[in-house]
């Protein structure tokens, strides 16, 4: 025998009415299955909220003072912290006067915190002085270390304005009183010099057994070199191989004795014609000495 | 009629949006239940051009991604009895399948199978300005058909052009580009009662979706139950619904023929609670699981405990034989199959070249059906399940889903309607300015 279930029939005298999901929760399923809609949920709301609230808080400038003002507090007790403190300043490889002059521009406090010094600054404050050719600043265990590497003369230059002191490279290193202070250093002179330093210094060296009577080089004409002598003697040097033309001369005046003559110019410029100017009156003089005899 | 014109033109540019989308839901409305199928549409693409024709004639282009299935309150012969009810019918369903597909779903097509069809075939023929057939002469000829006066109270549900006639060639599918004098066409027309419709649109749109398409349900079970050589050569489709069993007629794959009965399922369920004194739910279920209509020996023995709940031992121990039960129920079975054999005889269904009736619907499950079919409608009876779509639920297959997936056919693959058509210049009367444009256009 089969049977029908008894739980067909509810005993209920109004009519059950079916479930259905209520206009509200219809139209918020619907909402949610909107594209997108989650995802404004899910991201947007809480960015929207912290916005929101950060948006409020700061509102207030009281409360945005204060907030500053933690802030500045605990910046400041993190940078003051021993570790970070700069009690002196070390300054290595400098003359007296360059340090000092250094100290002088460097107007620091110390002690004072690391955090408040401006390295790149305070190094190109120092490497704008002429004399200095290099250096380093570092902050190391509480000092402040400045390694200076100083340019070293290699010939005074007097131009119209100065007479100053110029590195092998042709930078200037220091203005002098007189020329007289640095006796051991060449003399260069000329428009242009000071560019071809490493030339001037090849022909002062080549200058051998007169190097005694050199009194300084100039350039002239941009271009070419004058070799100075005492007793007024010049020699003029090609612009293309001044040494050997200056060799030539040497050889000669070791030969013919001919700087020891009465000459004002030994001109060099032209190779396959050497000329010599003699002085005014020596003529004379030769005459003389021969009427002598 | 131009403003039918316009509504169903609105429902198509809905449902050409719902295309672009790719969503789209499918509203049975029944008498006993409502369902409700999500449509996921591969591309636009798959269905513009209408050159090629795809696997599984273009029906392949669609996916059913969410259904569900409620039961019908507020539903009485297939119209609107009750509209709150019938609304919370409605929002369970839809929110039920939305949840199933996890996708809103904005425009829905829907199908009812009440309102009283009534068809109408209209015929219409113009002369040919010039000799090859144009679009613009395709519409010509479907307005120059004569419309019957059906009454204010009514409203055009379907007018589909299923012949063109060029001269005396007839059965032309489509008489674009071809050559000839005359133009001739016969459409099917549909109407039905327009509050009925009203009443089905409101609680649509008081669900916050937009209707994209209405379709009579016997049409749609006929898309779907009747294979492709039935609908070629003639066939009709009888779907035995719950409160009213549809009809419609099918020859060269148009529906050429579609009415209803006021009767169906609840009608045998019913006659048993009366029978039998029993609430309807245990009726319903008796005759779901108990019922037929051929009495075998075996049934006289075979006992049903019918039960109750009032207290009384003597009530509530109630047996019946299953061959009492079928006593019931077969009068009521051969009076519907009669009705419908008038209303096939009525509208000249024998002088169809095949005579195939295919039963679908929820009805035609009971067993014995065919047997007793083919006593009353002629020896071409079986019984019809709707074809398979991709992507539909194992339960959603049986035919009483024959209307719901005859509608995703149709979703997928409608039908040229009349207002697919452009209206002809001369239908203008208030804008003329569009009519000096096109004289414009026509004459330089």
């Amino acid at each position: 025998m089969q049977q029908v279930e008894q739980a067909m029939s509810p005993p209920s005298n109004a009519p059950r009415r079916d479930p259905a999901p209520s206009r509200i929760s219809y139209k918020m399923q619907r909402l949610m299955l909107r594209s997108g809609f989650k995802q404004f949920l899910r991201v947007g709301v809480p960015v929207l909220a912290i916005a929101a609230t950060i948006g409020i808080v700061l509102a207030d400038a009281g409360r945005r003072e204060a907030i500053e003002l933690k802030i500045a507090e605990m910046r400041r007790s993190i940078e003051e912290r021993p570790e970070f403190m700069v009690k002196l300043m070390a300054i290595d490889g400098a003359s007296d006067a360059v340090a000092t002059e250094i100290r002088e521009g460097l107007p620091l406090e110390f002690p004072m915190t690391a955090f408040d010094l401006d390295l790149e600054q305070m190094r190109a404050a120092i490497a704008e002085m002429d004399v200095v050719a290099n250096v380093d600043v570092i902050v190391r265990s509480g000092v402040l270390q400045i390694n200076v590497t100083e340019r070293t003369p290699a010939v005074v230059w007097r131009n119209y304005q100065e007479i100053a002191l110029l590195d092998a490279g042709g930078h200037r290193v220091i203005p002098i009183v007189s020329r007289a202070d640095y006796p051991d250093l060449p003399l260069i002179a000329g428009k242009g010099a000071d560019k071809h330093i490493n030339q001037a210094l090849d022909i002062l060296t080549a200058t051998g057994p007169m190097a005694g009577r050199v009194r300084g080089i100039k350039r002239m004409g941009e271009r070419r070199w004058d070799l100075v002598l005492d007793r007024s003697q010049r020699i003029l040097l090609p612009e293309q191989n001044p040494i050997a033309a200056l060799e030539r001369v040497i050889a000669l005046s070791k030969v013919q004795d001919l700087l020891a003559r009465d000459l004002t110019i030994i001109d060099m410029r032209n190779g396959h014609r050497p000329t010599i100017r003699i002085a005014d009156g020596a003529i004379e003089e030769l005459r003389r000495i021969r009427a002598l005899k | 009629m131009n403003d039918l014109y316009a509504t169903q033109r609105a429902m198509r540019n809905m449902r050409k949006l719902a295309m672009q989308r790719g969503v789209i839901a499918i509203l049975d409305v029944g008498t006993s239940k409502i369902a409700c199928l999500v449509l996921r549409f591969d591309g636009p693409d798959q269905f513009s051009g209408g050159d090629e024709i795809g696997s599984m004639a273009g029906q392949s282009g669609f996916r059913v991604i969410g259904a569900a299935t409620t039961r019908s309150r507020g539903v009485n012969f297939g119209e609107v009895d009750a509209m709150q009810e019938t609304e919370r019918a409605v929002r369970t369903v839809i929110q039920a399948a939305q949840k199933m597909a996890n996708l809103r779903v904005d425009h829905v097509m829907a199908c009812f199978s009440g309102a009283r069809p009534r068809s109408y075939g209209l015929a219409g023929a113009i002369d040919l300005q010039d000799s090859v057939v144009s679009e613009n002469d395709v519409s010509h000829v479907l307005a120059a058909c004569d419309v019957p006066d059906f009454g204010d109270e009514r409203e055009v549900l379907h007018a589909q052009p299923v012949n063109f006639a060029l001269d005396h060639r007839s059965g032309l599918g489509d008489p674009r580009g071809q050559i000839g004098n005359q133009l001739a066409a016969d459409m099917h027309l549909l109407t039905v009662d327009a509050h009925v419709v009203g009443n089905l649109l409101h609680c649509i749109k008081r669900c916050d979706l937009e209707v994209a398409g209405l379709v009579s349900s016997a049409y749609a079970s006929g898309i779907s139950a009747l294979v492709e050589d039935e609908q070629e050569l003639g066939a009709a489709c009888i779907d035995m619904g719950g409160g009213a069993t549809g009809l419609s007629i099918f020859m060269k794959k148009h529906m050429i023929y579609s009415d209803s009965l006021r009767l169906g399922g609840d009608n045998i369920t019913s006659d048993i609670s009366q029978g039998l004194q029993v609430p309807m739910a245990t009726a319903e279920r008796i005759k779901t699981f108990y019922g037929g209509v051929v009495a075998t020996g075996m049934d006289d023995r075979d006992m049903i405990e019918v039960g109750g709940d009032t207290g009384d031992w003597e009530h509530d121990r109630r047996t019946v034989s299953r061959a009492e039960l079928i006593g019931i129920m077969r009068p009521r079975v051969e009076e519907i199959l009669e009705e419908v054999r008038d209303r096939l005889d009525a509208a000249g269904f024998e002088h169809l070249p095949s005579q195939q009736i295919v039963l679908t619907g929820g009805g035609s499950q009971i067993p014995g059906l065919d047997g007793l079919a083919t006593k009353i409608l002629g020896q071409q009876v079986r019984l019809g399940r709707p074809m398979r779509v991709q992507g539909l639920p194992q339960a959603a297959t049986g035919p009483a889903f024959a209307a719901s997936v005859g509608l995703c056919l149709n979703a997928a693959q409608p039908q040229d309607e009349w207002w697919d058509f452009d209206i002809p210049v001369e239908k203008y009367h208030a804008r003329s300015l569009k009519r000096a444009v096109k004289w414009f256009k026509d004459n330089w």
